[in-house]
């Protein structure tokens, strides 16, 4: 039986950690929710920022929060611009999906070519620094990402239910035909979602940079987590990924406390597996 | 017929035999192992496509039955010691169970579809990859399988595992062939295009699906077990990775998941020209080129290579059928009233029923035999009552419209009556058997046959293989039997001549009337009618009718929704009318259209001021 303070320690870094989850989880139910478009790029563009990021840092020696005023923006045009081309092609959401896997395989292969296939790992003042409440540690990296992601999620929700833009987009949703007929400007709105969407992607990917050691060979292991906290969080909302991956991410830093590390994966598969069968209605 | 399907089967013949002769001829190990991989991933490919690309339920989780495969035999033969060959079946054995296992439990949640089953099926992936690791089945250093002994087929090993792979390529090819022409077939791809509309028309879709999935899940787990000896060492990362599920999906979609062989071309395509980098050391230009491959194919071409070929090919076969059958290949005029002499044979066949009819007046004196009964149903969609104890007797040989303003619930019931939805209680008995609890497959074989208001038609099948596909599984009989039965209701409609073509060809009251064979080769007792007529031209209108009288002469009972006042009038023998879900009136038309209560519900005005 491990002891109280290790599972207390753990809980923590998984909440932290399934805050990231959730951030990731956010652009991609959005753009899954409000558009029926499944962005499997989402990941690769998380990657590919966070080694942007770290080709940024290291090269200009510059603090790595910095970033979250340039990459987003840069990420909002890609976003908007792939969201163009489904539009133009009148996709399916599941071709959609396999033109984003297309993609995928493309900026992975392309981070594998510019950063190899060896491990980076971001070094910047802060990168070790960690708080101390109680003889619990609150990591420095990982609390700013935690912090972000919470914030992000609150700025999506507002935009969402209390702006005039974000009625337009659950409208245009829920009907682009009549939506249009009246007045919103459904292909508008419908890019600057998905720039939104890449956007996020930009957020989270400088937060991976700032907190892990990357490796191409990640990018994958993600897809499975992000997509469960998706579904459990329910596509489309903005504090549903965050709850969904919070709860994922405290239960895989349980179970590694309690069995190995190797048994996380299973979890939060467990977690959606669980619920397709007992409430079907609510994915 | 046979002189225009022999040549490409000579074709293929002989270039079967060669590759059977070539480990003899003394050909480098090298080749061997190429060749080797391309039927290996033809074998993959082909065989996810046997479910995943006829039935359009993409599966992500191909990578986790080849694994199983992989890992039966890694474990048995590497760990334990077993004999290889009794593995192999074993292997295919427990794959294909454990694809019937995740179908089991997926394909009951009727929202688990297109890209939510993907995603579910790539999380049983690494489900499976975490029990393998974490479990003696690996344990996680991998497994060495050098000591397995396979069997010399041919004089070196490379040369053997050749030949399995191809023998087992060849097997999976005529599986794969056989499928896609056979009734389960018609079903898979009914199940792509409309999967809700093949259920109520008598495709038992739980089971297709089940089927299907147990053949390709077992094909990849034999698969599975020969290229596990191939590499001889297994790891759990390796064998759990992405590349299987992205590959497959790329290679059929790149050759054509409609046709049989489409997939092996992809197949051939991707891995020779995977092997080209490679060689040139450019594994990543590879990889990249996949992905542009796989955009440009989804942009330009997602029917893929040879899915013209698919599709030229069903129409042939369509085109051959129809004039074996005799069918004009002139237009018929379908305007003109329908072929009365085709109605008057039935009228011999069901002498006994049409006998009753005619002695019969619209309004019985007699008791009349009820066919239909609803008693008390209620149905309700997140609290808005649709059905409020709706009870409605149907009478045999009767043509009932049914009647009420928008939204009181005549689709709904007749939703319901098919099986599509279950009402929250009450009971549905037909010819005095219980259908409430049937689902709708069985509804629909009992003899209840329905048309949509819009068009439902199998969208990538001809008019004849979706005439034909309906008959078969409502009657329970085989293509073949089925095809006279298909022609015939086509005939009746004024569509043979057009038997080759798909539904997209078709204009709307020509779809209409395909809604209409459908129904009408399955020979229901009882056909219902939603809003046949929205959206024709007068004189479409009287075709229609002259159809539906002529329909009624076989002694089939019909119920009719409609708004076409002017057709309801001149068709019904007895009109009911509900508003909100309840049984306002029902009975002769004339007297029913006076009610107050009928007028009120149409119109909102108080009797009184009427």
């Amino acid at each position: 039986m491990p002891s109280l303070h290790l599972i207390i320690q753990s809980a923590v870094s998984g909440l932290l950690l399934g805050g990231l989850y959730g951030l990731i989880g956010l652009g991609l139910g959005l753009s899954w929710g409000f558009l029926g478009q499944i962005n499997l790029a989402h990941f690769a563009f998380v990657f590919l920022c966070a080694y942007l990021n770290y080709q940024l840092s290291t090269s200009f020696s510059m603090n790595p929060w910095w970033a979250l005023l340039i990459l987003p923006p840069i990420f909002f045009v890609i976003g908007a611009s792939i969201n163009a081309l489904i539009r133009r092609f009148k996709m399916t959401p599941f071709n959609s999906m396999l033109l984003t896997f297309g993609l995928t395989v493309i900026i992975d292969a392309l981070i594998q070519w510019i950063w190899t296939a060896d491990f980076r790992k971001l070094d910047y003042p802060m990168s070790e620094a960690k708080w101390e409440f109680f003889g619990i540690y609150l990591p420095y990296a990982e609390s700013v990402g935690f912090i972000l992601s919470v914030a992000s999620a609150t700025i999506v929700y507002l935009v969402m239910n209390k702006t005039d833009i974000g009625k337009a987009i659950r409208a245009a949703a829920q009907d682009p035909q009549i939506a249009t007929a009246y007045g919103i400007n459904q292909k508008l709105l419908s890019m600057c979602l998905s720039g939104t969407c890449t956007a996020l992607a930009a957020v989270a990917g400088i937060c991976m940079s700032a907190i892990f050691t990357l490796n191409p060979s990640q990018l994958y292991s993600w897809i499975g987590v992000v997509f469960a906290v998706v579904m459990l969080g329910g596509l489309g909302s903005a504090f549903g990924p965050i709850l969904a991956g919070m709860l994922i991410g405290v239960s895989e830093s349980i179970t590694m406390v309690f069995f190995a590390p190797s048994w996380a994966p299973i979890v939060s598969f467990t977690l959606l597996i669980g619920l397709l069968l007992l409430r079907p209605d609510k994915i | 017929m046979k002189s225009l399907s022999n040549k490409p089967y000579l074709a293929l013949s002989v270039f079967a035999l060669v590759l059977v002769v070539l480990p003899w001829t003394g050909i480098s190990a090298f080749w061997l192992s190429l060749f080797y991989l391309i039927l290996y991933w033809s074998v993959l490919t082909l065989s996810w496509n046997i479910f995943s690309g006829y039935c359009g339920y993409f599966s992500f989780g191909h990578g986790a039955f080849f694994g199983i495969g992989i890992y039966t035999v890694a474990y048995m033969c590497g760990q334990r010691d077993f004999e290889f060959m009794p593995m192999l079946f074993l292997a295919g054995l427990i794959a294909g169970l454990a694809g019937v296992l995740l179908g089991a439990i997926v394909f009951r949640v009727k929202r688990v579809r297109g890209e939510l089953f993907a995603l579910l099926t790539l999380a049983v992936t690494f489900i499976i990859s975490t029990i393998v690791l974490n479990t003696p089945i690996d344990g996680g250093p991998g497994v060495y399988l050098n000591s397995v002994q396979i069997p010399r087929l041919t004089p070196n090993v490379p040369g053997s595992f050749y030949a399995m792979m191809l023998a087992l390529c060849i097997f999976t090819l005529i599986i794969s062939k056989y499928i896609s022409d056979s009734k389960l077939g018609a079903a898979l791809f009914a199940i792509h295009d409309d999967e809700d509309a093949a259920e109520v028309m008598g495709v038992p879709t739980f089971r297709t699906k089940l089927i299907a999935l147990f053949i390709s899940a077992c094909l990849a787990g034999v698969a599975g077990a020969v290229h596990a000896v191939f590499v001889s060492y297994v790891t759990a990362n390796e064998v759990f990775s992405i590349n299987v599920p992205l590959f497959v999906v790329l290679m059929s979609i790149l050759g054509g998941a409609r046709h049989w062989a489409g997939p092996a071309v992809g197949a051939v395509f991707i891995t020779a020209l995977q092997y080209v980098f490679t060689l040139g050391d450019h594994a990543l230009m590879g990889k990249m080129a996949l992905g542009f491959i796989l955009i440009l194919v989804i942009l330009f071409k997602p029917e893929g290579f040879m899915g013209r070929i698919a599709h030229l090919r069903s129409k042939r076969s369509a085109k051959r059928i129809g004039e074996l059958y005799g069918v004009g290949l002139k237009d018929p005029e379908i305007d003109k009233p329908t072929h009365f002499h085709v109605a008057h044979q039935h009228a011999h066949q069901n002498g006994h029923d049409v006998q009753h009819l005619s002695q019969s007046p619209p309004i019985s004196t007699q008791r009349p035999e009820v066919l239909l009964k609803a008693v008390d149903l209620c149905m309700s969609f997140s609290g808005l009552k649709v059905l409020q104890n709706l009870s409605l007797e149907i009478h045999r040989g009767e043509i009932l419209g049914l009647l009420g303003p928008n939204g009181s619930g005549k689709s709904t019931f007749i939703n319901v009556v098919s099986g599509h939805y279950r009402a929250n209680s009450g009971q549905l008995l037909f010819n005095a058997s219980d259908l409430t609890l049937l689902k709708a497959h069985f509804v629909a074989q009992r003899g209840i046959s329905r048309t949509y208001q819009i068009p439902r038609p199998f969208a990538n099948l001809t008019v004849l293989e979706n005439t034909r596909l309906v008959a078969a599984y409502a009657r329970g009989v085989s293509l073949s039997m089925a095809t006279p039965l298909a022609i015939e209701a086509l005939e009746k409609v004024g569509l043979a001549s057009k038997l080759d073509l798909l539904p997209s060809e078709l204009n709307l009251h020509q779809r209409k009337f395909l809604e209409f064979a459908r129904a009408l080769s399955a020979k229901p007792k009882l056909l219902m009618l939603d809003e046949v007529l929205s959206g024709l031209t007068p004189s479409e209108i009287q075709s229609a009718i002259n159809l539906i009288l002529s329909i009624k002469a076989q002694g089939t009972t019909i119920l009719f929704v409609e708004h076409v006042m002017s057709a309801v009038m001149a068709l019904v023998d007895r009109v009911a009318v509900i508003n909100h879900g309840q049984l306002l009136a029902i009975g002769n038309p004339q007297v029913v259209m006076r009610n107050p209560e009928v007028i009120k519900a149409y119109l909102g005005v108080k009797p009184q001021h009427a």
